[in-house]
């Protein structure tokens, strides 16, 4: 977070509420507390009507047609990715490749990246909070290529150990990829300190920006990396739609991921020569619509001040913290001093899927199970978690209901 | 919240919380183990037949109220039964929790307080794994039965 903050009003909540339709419903005859943002956020007007917007007038595909249609289609597709530019601070709009999502963002540099650059030996260190997706991938890589997996671990409150990451920076590492956020538990890492660390040794590091971006600010110039990857349904954009950021040289290095269409310049049976950057990584027509659901999403976002949505997040955690803790028989799991608004906890003697399904007919939406996380869990101990996750239009009154709805389920189990 | 009362029923909680046959058989017949990814609920089923009759039967694992009280009543319930038997009372357990037949709560006994299930269709699972895991052991199937 930058030091100099312009001043600015504060973040309107009750105004903001009223963007989001589905934030207004009763469910099982309550209203609806949801508490599931880091599963996948609500969608503002100004993304439901980007989206109908585009179906309804400017349906056409892009880069190709000389039609008026395609002509529009293409300026929103490319302004879109403008957006995403300006949001994340990036230098140039080739270094914004639209994928599905944070998964295909990180499968194409373990693809694309991995099996170009990587070879039998080499570490691709992690931490132990990662999500299977900043995970499995990686397997997938040393299988191919004999590469090999390093986890650094974390302290009892969630927390990465950097001496014991900045232990495992060996001369075999070539590459870093660490959450910004865990989506299990919330814990904001270091990044910036992890990005030294690791280009000290010409390491390059990917950062898997899933659960950060509708919390924080995000430069990925002042945080150095070398890729950033996201998704759209979790920034109040659509699913199906996510983000690569790469510097510009790296990709430039880099193969194609899939082949296909909008990805060549020119074909032959002898000889096909790829486009240039972004559309290089862009095979075949892309999710159109999504995109431009993304860009108004973060247009909308940013009109909101992220600053602001930080401010107003932190306030709300640290009620809830303190609302939770007061709970008798609740651990929270996940106590990281740098936290995004996350709170996972587990009630004593009581199962998380149980505690799920009473809040659920309270109206209330949370996550339970292991939040494809499951080294997270063993390293606490317990085979899931009941996760409340929030996102800058919850309430303390939904914090609240929270509570009281744990108590609820505490008195069904009579505990 | 009535529909959560039907679901929680005094029974279920009370097995839940003080589990029955909750042990290990010590050389047992044959035993099996289910295993439900989606939430990580974990049972071990323990057999000891004598001929074709249940002479004792028990569990050990970790899960939700609905998956204890499940395998506790489950090891009550087949107790003297054949294995034909079992089978027909998993059938009625299997429609009564998914509500594809008539109740057969009379045939079913203390099993008819999983009623509740079939209004909650993501916890079906939780209720019939200490089941699967069962007919595993019945055929003595070897690996770990999911419910995936």
């Amino acid at each position: 977070m930058s030091a100099e903050r312009k001043p600015v009003l504060d973040l309107d909540v009750s105004a903001a509420r009223k963007d989001f339709p589905a934030l207004h419903q009763e469910v099982h005859g309550k209203p609806l507390v949801y508490l599931d943002n880091a599963a996948t956020t609500q969608k503002p007007t100004a993304v439901i009507d980007a989206i109908d917007r585009f179906y309804r007038l400017d349906c056409s595909n892009v880069h190709r047609g000389v039609h008026e249609l395609s002509e529009r289609a293409t300026k929103a597709f490319e302004e879109a990715r403008t957006s995403v530019k300006r949001f994340i601070n990036a230098r140039t709009e080739r270094e914004i490749v639209f994928v599905r999502g944070t998964t295909e963002a990180i499968n194409l540099v373990a693809n694309s990246y991995g099996r170009s650059h990587l070879k039998a030996g080499d570490e691709i260190l992690i931490s132990a909070l990662e999500h299977h997706s900043n995970i499995v991938p990686w397997q997938l890589l040393s299988d191919q290529v004999g590469t090999r997996l390093v986890a650094a671990p974390i302290n009892d409150d969630a927390e990465l150990m950097l001496e014991e990451f900045e232990r495992r920076l060996g001369p075999n590492t070539a590459l870093v990829a660490v959450a910004h956020v865990s989506n299990a538990l919330g814990t904001v890492m270091p990044v910036q300190e992890i990005v030294r660390m690791a280009h000290d040794r010409n390491v390059p590091v990917l950062i898997d920006g899933a659960q950060a971006v509708s919390h924080l600010r995000v430069d990925v110039r002042e945080l150095g990396c070398d890729f950033y990857a996201f998704s759209g349904h979790k920034v109040f954009g659509p699913t199906g739609i996510g983000i690569l950021y790469g510097r510009e040289d790296l990709l430039d290095r880099m193969p194609p991921y899939q082949g296909g269409g909008d990805m060549i310049r020119s074909v032959t049976f002898e000889k096909t020569t790829y486009n240039e950057l972004p559309y290089k990584f862009e095979a075949g027509t892309p999710h159109i619509a999504g995109a431009i659901g993304l860009g108004a999403a973060l247009d909308y976002l940013s009109r909101l001040g992220i600053d602001h949505v930080t401010d107003y997040e932190r306030g709300l955690l640290a009620y809830g913290t303190e609302l939770l803790e007061s709970i008798r028989g609740l651990r929270l799991i996940g106590t990281a001093r740098e936290k995004a608004a996350v709170l996972s906890f587990v009630l004593e003697g009581i199962h998380p899927h149980d505690v799920g399904t009473v809040l659920d007919r309270l109206g209330i939406a949370v996550r339970t199970g292991h939040h494809c996380a499951q080294p997270v869990m063993a390293r606490f101990g317990v085979p899931a978690t009941t996760r409340a996750s929030l996102a800058f239009y919850n309430t303390k009154a939904e914090l609240d209901a929270l509570a009281d709805g744990i108590r609820q389920v505490q008195q069904w189990f009579k505990l | 919240m009535n529909d959560i009362a039907d679901l929680y029923q005094e029974l279920i909680i009370d097995h839940s919380s003080r589990p029955r046959n909750f042990r290990p058989i010590g050389g047992a017949a044959s035993s099996a183990e289910g295993y439900n990814p989606l939430c990580g609920d974990k049972v071990k089923v323990y057999l000891q037949m004598d001929g074709d009759v249940v002479a004792d039967a028990s569990f050990l694992g970790d899960g939700c109220a609905i998956s204890k009280a499940s395998a506790s009543l489950m090891t009550e319930s087949i107790k003297g039964k054949t294995r034909a038997e079992v089978e027909k009372l998993f059938s009625e357990f299997h429609d009564l929790v998914t509500g594809a037949g008539d109740s057969h709560s009379g045939r079913l006994g203390k099993l008819a307080a999983f009623s509740g299930l079939r209004e909650f269709p993501t916890r079906v699972k939780c209720g019939t794994l200490a089941w699967h895991t069962l007919r595993a052991a019945l055929k003595h199937e070897a690996g770990v039965i999911s419910t995936e």
